[in-house]
C-alpha cells in the first residue's frame, strides 16, 4: 500500500560532479510525511489487535492502535496527545526509530501478509499534524508549582523527556547543555534526510513551551559544574550527558588530515547552512557497522562522494546496523565491504588510503588472515562507537563504561538518576532515552512527593 | 459455463442481471450503455404525469467507513424530472436498437384510477416488456400522497395494482417499500390485485449522516436537509429477509420476485434467486463503479454454478427457501464449538477481546513468552455465537466443530426448559 520506499539519490546525469540544486534535493525528506490519502489507507490497515504486540515492542509503549485508531476516524491530533503523553518526543521517533525491529516487526500484519503497518510514517503524519495546527491547544497541563528544582544534564532525548515530564509535574526544571544549542543527537546526530526542516529545533520548543523549563547552554559537567554542586543545589539530578568520547582505531596516522571521527562528520553536517560545499571528497571510506557509519557513508555518496566504502570488521549479522539501514547504504550506492580491519593510514600529511586486513571468525574469535588489500581514500569517517567521558562523573559506579542505574534509573548516588546513551540500557536509541528520561521523571516525580508527606 | 438466461413474470431475459429504476436508467444514453455493458434488462426512471417533476441540487448522502468505502448511499432525488414524452420516445428506440433486451418502465401517479390508467397505456404503448408501480419512494414523493404514501397502505398497494393489471396487458410487477412493518401485508395485497410480481426492496428511509458543521443532515441542500431512500450493500441484509418471507408465505410463494437492495457482487445475486428471487435488480453497484461490474457478476455467478453443479438460475431458484424456517422450528440440540487454527492465527487478540468483554469470556490468550500467544476456545464456556468468527480478520481460521451426537432433534415447543409446553402438558 504505502510500503515505504525512501527517495533515491541523485546520480550525475552527465559525469560531472552534482549540482548544489543536485545535492540539496539529496537532503530532501527520506520518507516524506504521509499524505492525507495514504494516511486514511494505511491506518485502516491497522487490525486494532487486543494486548497489541506493537506496542509491547515500543520501549516507550505507545498506545499504537489506540492512536492508528483516531487517526482512521478523523482525529489526527488527539492521535498526536495519544503518542506524546508516551514519548514526548514522538516525532523524532517516528523519523528516525528503527521500526523494522522495534513496532512494525511486532506487527501481526506480517503473520500472513509481510507487509507491516506502517506505524512510524502513521506517527510522523499524527505528530506533524498536531505541531503543524496552530488552533490546537498545548496537549499538556503543569500542575502547580511545586517549588521543586531539578538539574538536567544534556538537553538530548533523555534530558527533554526527563524535564518535561518533570514540568508537567509541576517541578522546576534547569537543563544544563554543553553544545550551543538543544537536542542531542536529534540536532547534531541523525542523518539530515530524516530530520530536515528544522524538526529537531521545532520538537524542543514544543517541549518546552510546558513551561518551567530553563535551559543554560555551554554548561558541560566539569570543574565549572560539578555533579556535587548539582547535588547540593538542587532537589534531584537527572543526567543525561550521553556518550561524550569517540573511539580510536588505535593505529599510526591516525592524526592525519582527513581522518574524523563520522559523529563530527555528522554534527558538522547537520549545522551546515551550505551543504553543497560542505564536503569535496571524492573517495570515501567508513570505518564501522553501526548506525552512525551507515548515516555518516549514505550521507557522504549524497554529497556527491563519487565512491563511498564501508569497511566492517565483522558480517552483516553482526552489523550494528539493521537490516533496512545496510540495505539503504547498499541503495544509495555505498559498497560494503565486511571482515576486514584497518591496518596502516596511508598518507603524506593528508590521508591517501587505507590498508586493510581480511578478517575472518575462528571458534567465535576474530582472528587476523595475513591477507591485505588497499582502498585509496581522501576522507576516512571512523564510526567505531563512542563512550562515556567519566572523568565528570567521578561518584558514580560504571559498568562496562556505562553509568549502572537501577530499575528507577537512580545512579549509585542518592537523588541523581541517569539514562540515554550513558547508561548500561544496551540501546543506543532515541526512543530507549526517551523511555529512560521519562522513567526517571516518575522515580523523581515520586521520591520528591513521598519526602514532602 | 452455466447458462445464466432466465425468465422473469413471463418475461425472457439473457441474464438476471437488470438496472433497477433509478438514475442509470434515467436517458437512453445510460440505458445503451448499460446493455452494451451486458445488462439483461433495465427498469426506466420512473415516470410521472407531466409536468415533469423538479429536483433539487445536491441529491446524495453516504455512509462511509473509515477507510471511505460506500457501505450504502442514499438519495433525495424524485422520479425522471424530463417530460413523459422524452422518455417513451427514448423507450422506443432503445427497445428497437436492443431488441434482446428487457425494458419495464416504471411508474407513479397520486391515487387516482385514471390517472394510473392512462399513464400505464401511455408507457405500455411505447413497447416495454412490463410494468413497475413505485410505490416506495421514501422521500419526496411520499409528500404528495405518492410511492411510499401508496406503498405503506395494503388498500393501496391492491387498488393501484388492480387498476394497472386492468388497463394493460403485459406483465405488471408491483415494487414494495420496505418502510413498513409486515412486508407480507403489502406483497399480499400485490397478489390479490394481480401483480404478475413484485419487486423488492425500494430504498429504506433514512438519514445517512449528519454535516457537523451544518448540522443538518446529508445531503444539504442550503443548510436543511431531508430524510431519503438508502440504498446499496448495507441494505442487503433487509432486503435479503422480506424476498425470504414473501418466498415462504404460502399465500405469496408463487408471486414472482425481482429482487432488489444492495447487490453488488454475483454472491449477493446467487443469494437473492436462492432465496426466491426471480432475477435482481441493481443500482448502487453500477453507480459507484459503472456498468461493468455486470461482467463480474455474470461470470462470478456462472463460475459459482459451474462449481456447483448448478446449471440453470431455475435450478438455483428457491434453493434455500424450505431452510428458511421459524425460530421455534430450529433444532435445540445442535450444538457447536469454535476452533482457532494456531497455524492460520495472527495472535491480533480481537476474538479474546470481543468473547471476553462482549460475549461468554470462552476464549483465553495466552502468552507464551517469546513474543507470541496462543488463542484458545473453552468449550464449557463457547456456546457458538460466531462473534470470534466474525471479528478475526482471517478467513477460516476460526471454524465451528459440532459437538453434539447429530441425532436428536428439539425443538424449542417440545423442550423441556419450556415453561408454555410445561403448562400445555398439565
Amino acid at each position: 500500500m504505502t510500503h515505504s520506499v525512501p527517495s533515491l539519490p541523485v546520480i550525475s546525469a552527465d559525469g560531472h560532479p552534482l549540482t548544489a540544486a543536485q545535492i540539496e534535493q539529496n537532503f530532501s525528506d527520506l520518507h516524506p510525511c504521509l499524505t492525507d490519502l495514504q494516511a486514511m489507507a494505511e491506518s485502516n490497515r491497522c487490525l486494532y489487535c487486543y494486548d497489541a504486540p506493537c506496542v509491547t515492542a515500543c520501549p516507550t509503549s505507545i498506545d499504537i492502535p489506540g492512536f492508528i485508531r483516531r487517526i482512521s476516524t478523523g482525529n489526527p491530533d488527539g492521535a498526536a496527545r495519544t503518542i506524546l503523553s508516551s514519548n514526548i518526543l514522538g516525532g523524532t521517533c517516528a523519523r528516525v526509530c528503527p521500526t523494522e525491529v522495534l513496532c512494525q516487526q511486532a506487527c501481526v500484519r506480517n503473520r500472513a501478509e509481510d507487509t507491516p503497518v506502517e506505524i512510524g510514517r502513521l506517527q510522523r503524519y499524527a505528530v506533524d499534524h498536531l505541531l503543524e495546527n496552530r488552533a490546537a491547544p498545548y496537549p499538556f497541563v503543569r500542575a502547580a508549582e511545586t517549588g521543586r528544582r531539578i538539574a538536567v544534564v544534556g538537553a538530548g532525548p533523555a534530558g527533554l523527556a526527563c524535564a518535561h515530564a518533570l514540568a508537567v509535574n509541576g517541578h522546576s526544571v534547569t537543563l544544563f547543555e554543553a553544545k550551543p544549542k538543544p537536542g542531542g543527537l536529534n540536532e547534531y546526530g541523525l542523518a539530515a534526510y530524516k530530520m530536515t526542516g528544522g524538526f529537531a529545533q521545532q520538537e524542543v520548543d514544543f517541549v518546552l513551551a510546558i513551561g518551567g523549563i530553563t535551559i543554560e547552554y555551554g554548561r558541560p559537567l566539569g570543574p565549572d559544574l560539578t555533579l556535587e554542586a548539582l547535588r547540593q543545589d538542587f532537589d534531584a539530578v537527572f543526567l543525561g550527558v550521553g556518550l561524550g568520547e569517540t573511539n580510536d582505531l588505535g593505529l599510526s596516522g591516525e592524526d592525519k588530515a582527513g581522518v574524523v571521527d563520522a559523529i563530527d562528520f555528522i554534527a558538522g553536517l547537520r549545522q551546515s547552512d551550505d551543504l553543497p560545499s560542505y564536503c569535496s571528497a571524492a573517495s570515501v571510506v567508513v570505518i564501522g557497522g553501526g548506525n552512525t557509519a551507515i548515516d555518516a557513508a549514505v550521507q557522504a555518496k549524497r554529497l556527491g562522494a563519487e565512491e563511498v566504502t564501508l569497511v566492517y570488521r565483522r558480517g552483516p549479522q553482526q552489523m550494528g546496523a539493521t537490516a533496512y539501514e545496510q540495505d539503504l547504504a547498499a541503495t544509495n550506492g555505498v559498497v560494503i565491504r565486511h571482515w576486514a580491519k584497518p591496518v596502516e593510514i596511508k598518507g603524506n600529511g593528508h590521508v591517501e588510503g587505507l590498508v586493510f586486513e581480511r578478517t575472518r571468525l575462528d571458534a567465535g574469535r576474530l582472528t587476523d588472515t595475513g591477507r591485505r588489500f588497499e582502498i585509496a581514500a581522501d576522507l576516512v569517517l571512523k564510526a567505531i562507537g563512542q563512550s562515556l567521558a567519566p572523568a565528570a562523573l567521578s561518584g558514580l559506579t560504571l559498568h562496562g563504561g556505562k553509568i549502572v542505574v537501577d530499575a528507577d534509573g537512580q545512579t549509585s548516588l542518592l537523588g541523581v538518576y541517569a539514562g540515554g546513551d550513558c547508561i548500561a540500557s544496551g540501546q543506543d536509541l532515541t526512543v530507549q532515552a526517551v523511555e529512560d528520561g521519562k522513567r526517571a521523571a516518575k522515580a523523581i516525580h515520586a521520591a520528591l512527593s513521598a519526602s514532602q508527606c | 459455463m452455466a447458462d445464466l438466461s432466465c425468465t422473469i413474470a413471463g418475461i425472457p431475459s439473457l441474464n438476471p442481471f437488470w438496472l433497477a429504476s433509478a438514475p442509470p436508467t434515467d436517458k437512453k444514453v445510460n440505458v445503451t450503455r448499460a446493455f452494451r455493458a451486458g445488462w439483461g434488462g433495465v427498469v426506466w426512471k420512473t415516470l410521472g404525469i407531466d409536468p415533469p417533476v423538479v429536483n433539487v441540487s445536491s441529491r446524495y448522502g453516504v455512509h462511509h467507513d473509515t477507510n471511505r468505502h460506500a457501505l450504502g448511499i442514499n438519495n433525495i432525488e424524485l422520479i425522471s424530472d424530463r417530460p413523459l414524452a422524452v422518455n417513451l420516445q427514448e423507450i422506443r428506440e432503445c427497445r428497437e436498437e436492443f431488441p434482446d433486451h428487457v425494458i419495464i418502465g416504471s411508474m407513479m401517479a397520486p391515487i387516482e384510477e385514471r390517472a394510473w390508467k392512462d399513464l400505464a397505456v401511455r408507457i405500455a404503448e411505447a413497447g416495454v416488456h412490463g410494468l413497475e408501480l413505485n410505490l416506495g419512494c421514501p422521500h419526496g414523493m411520499c409528500e404528495r400522497g405518492m410511492g411510499s404514501a401508496i406503498g405503506q397502505v395494503p388498500e393501496m398497494v391492491e387498488q393501484v395494482t388492480r387498476w394497472v393489471k386492468q388497463a394493460v396487458d403485459i406483465p405488471v410487477f408491483t415494487k414494495l417499500t420496505p418502510n413498513i412493518t409486515n412486508i407480507l401485508w403489502s406483497a399480499e395485497a400485490a397478489k390479490r390485485g394481480g401483480a404478475d410480481a413484485v419487486s423488492l426492496i425500494n430504498t429504506v428511509n433514512s438519514i445517512v449522516s449528519v454535516d457537523l458543521d451544518a448540522m443538518a443532515p446529508t445531503p444539504v441542500v442550503d443548510g436543511k436537509g431531508t430524510h431519503g431512500g438508502y440504498c446499496g450493500s448495507a441494505v442487503k441484509p433487509i432486503a435479503l429477509n422480506m424476498v425470504a418471507e414473501i418466498a415462504r408465505n404460502p399465500f405469496t410463494a408463487d408471486l414472482e420476485i425481482s429482487g432488489i437492495g444492495g447487490i453488488t457482487t454475483w454472491r449477493d445475486a446467487a443469494e437473492f434467486i436462492a432465496l426466491g428471487a426471480n432475477g435482481v435488480q441493481v443500482c448502487t453497484a453500477a453507480m459507484l463503479y459503472g456498468f461493468r461490474v455486470v461482467e463480474e457478476m455474470a461470470d462470478g455467478l456462472s463460475q459459482w454454478m459451474d462449481e456447483k453443479g448448478v446449471t440453470s438460475l431455475s435450478q438455483l431458484h428457491r434453493m434455500a427457501v424450505p431452510n428458511v424456517v421459524n425460530w421455534n422450528d430450529l433444532n435445540m440440540a445442535y450444538d457447536v464449538k469454535a476452533r482457532i487454527d494456531p497455524d492460520m492465527c495472527i495472535e491480533c487478540g480481537r476474538c479474546y477481546i470481543a468473547c471476553e468483554d462482549t460475549s461468554h469470556q470462552a476464549i483465553t490468550m495466552t502468552d507464551l513468552g517469546n513474543g507470541r500467544k496462543r488463542l484458545e476456545v473453552i468449550d464449557a464456556e463457547c456456546v457458538g455465537c460466531n462473534l470470534c468468527s466474525i471479528t478475526c480478520p482471517v478467513p477460516d481460521c476460526i471454524t465451528f466443530e459440532r459437538v453434539d451426537a447429530g441425532t436428536q432433534s428439539v425443538t424449542w415447543p417440545d423442550h423441556p426448559l419450556n415453561p408454555q409446553r410445561l403448562v400445555a402438558a398439565e
